[in-house]
């Protein structure tokens, strides 16, 4: 898994990579109670606010971490946004990529510089 | 997150017991105030209407106003500063009052408590300075006393008369809106949540105590602001300051309920408070707009500052306070319309984040109030 500064995760799945929020965010970011999920087969490029969270307490965007073109979204997460609470690494994925070279993956921190960076 | 340790905030007496309890404290109109526990907003909102919220409102401005003279004199005085009938408030009962400036606009909202020989106020800790400067200025013949050695808790929700009662014996016999003295602590049936339930004044020295005491007592738990927020929303409350300020006037934000008959045309003492032309006048004929309640249409919440129009594109208002409703399990919001789409039922369109969603006019509250009457 690796980790972005905006605080999501990234995980290689085939040759897709999966994101999701980490749980220090969703921690944050407080109950999660809205959810709005791009279209899949749209192109994003690195910074492109892609999806939007709503809390209780205030509306929060996701930021596509790298180029690539969305081919999954998890609707769960519509239907059930507290997901993001209960599970933000796992059943709470957000949107999955397809990207050209899976080693844009390098720059990105691993779990230990994350600790480090929420301290 | 906002500086903690930024200069001139102040430090109430229960900080102590919030951080114990892992209360998340932020800046809140110049105190340090929990926001939430680790329960969360949402979990402490539905714990509160399901059984009992414990909150401390200590940041709340507690003011004892005593006569020089008699206390008619006082209470007539105190009427020239509210569109509200303080004279015909019973001892031992509290009311719901609004400070006017000249234009009709509100200066703070406020509770007033009739204590027989002299009036108990509540007013809201960001406008605490202003108000006694006002409260002093506008009343000669009044000792304004500012009470700086107590805290404020309120303890809301079905469980809170068995809790308090517990506590406090006698509470249970008190009906909505009625203040009793035992002994150092002083117990008003009200609060700001829409349930039932009751705000103690505690001298400084013993409210940690008492908090304590309270939390023991079952299905008691302690509740952020952040809750309290959300709660007073699905009540269909107002917020100082965002609902409500100086420009809006009390008939503008649907609070005529508040303006008792006396005070109104026709009336034993017809206006003579500040901004009674513009009142007056908005009683007789309606307001330009209104505060009404909204319930968008889908799941997005529409918060505070989001633009509304009518179908055909026309501007027509805006949202002054909005979120998630946990207990109506929908998003709600409330907001300035003009008069002309201000009829329950219509629909208007609310632009979040440049898409103008359908969003209806509703009533208010959003959930049913639960007073013990």
């Amino acid at each position: 898994m690796k980790y972005t500064k905006e605080h999501e995760w990234l995980r290689v799945e085939g040759d897709l990579v999966v994101v999701g929020i980490t749980e220090h965010a969703a921690t944050q970011l407080g109950d999660v109670v809205f959810v709005e999920l791009p279209e899949t087969e749209t192109q994003v490029a690195e910074g492109d606010e892609v999806c939007v969270i709503e809390s209780v307490k205030a509306a929060s965007d996701i930021l596509a971490p790298i180029d690539g073109e969305v081919v999954a979204v998890n609707q769960k997460l519509v239907d059930n946004p507290g997901l993001v609470n209960e599970d933000p690494t796992g059943a709470a994925w957000f949107f999955k990529l397809k990207v050209d070279d899976l080693s844009v993956l390098d720059q990105f921190m691993d779990e230990d510089e994350y600790q480090e960076l929420i301290g | 997150m906002a500086d903690l340790e930024e200069p001139g905030l102040e430090h109430l007496g229960l900080e102590p017991l919030h951080e114990e309890l892992g209360g998340k404290m932020v800046p809140f109109a110049g105190y340090r105030m929990p926001v939430q526990y680790p329960e969360g907003v949402l979990k402490e909102h539905l714990h509160t209407r399901a059984a009992a919220g414990l909150f401390d409102v200590s940041h709340m401005g507690q003011v004892i106003l005593r006569p020089k003279g008699s206390m008619e004199e006082l209470k007539l005085a105190f009427e020239a500063l509210m569109p509200v009938d303080v004279l015909g408030l019973g001892e031992g009962r509290q009311r719901y009052g609004l400070f006017t400036n000249d234009g009709g606009g509100i200066l703070d909202d406020l509770m007033f408590t009739n204590r027989g020989d002299h009036l108990y106020v509540v007013v809201n800790a960001a406008c605490k300075a202003a108000d006694i400067a006002h409260m002093t200025a506008g009343m000669p013949g009044v000792s304004v006393e500012p009470v700086t050695d107590r805290a404020l808790l309120a303890l809301q929700g079905p469980g809170a008369e068995a809790a308090l009662e517990a506590v406090v014996p006698g509470v249970a016999a008190m009906r909505f809106m009625d203040h009793r003295m035992f002994g150092d602590i002083w117990v008003s049936r009200s609060g700001y949540t829409g349930e039932d339930g009751f705000e103690v004044s505690v001298p400084e020295a013993q409210a940690d105590g008492f908090a304590r005491r309270l939390l023991a007592q079952p299905g008691v738990a302690a509740i952020g602001l952040g809750a309290r927020d959300s709660l007073r929303l699905e009540a269909g409350l107002c917020l100082y300051g965002h609902d409500i300020d100086t420009s809006t006037s009390p008939v503008e934000a649907n609070l005529v309920w508040a303006i008792q008959k006396a005070r109104k045309a026709g009336g034993a003492r017809e206006g003579g408070f500040p901004g009674a032309a513009r009142i007056l006048k908005e009683l007789a004929e309606g307001p330009e707009r209104l505060r009404v309640g909204l319930r968008p249409e889908g799941r997005a919440p529409m918060r505070e500052g989001v633009e509304l129009f009518a179908e055909d594109g026309t501007p027509v208002g805006k949202v002054t306070s909005g979120g998630f409703g946990p207990s109506v399990n929908a998003p709600i919001a409330t907001g300035y319309v003009a008069r002309a789409h201000a009829s329950i039922g219509t629909t208007l369109l609310g632009e979040v984040r440049s898409k103008r969603l359908p969003v209806t006019v509703a009533e208010m509250p959003f959930q049913p109030t639960t007073y013990k009457r």
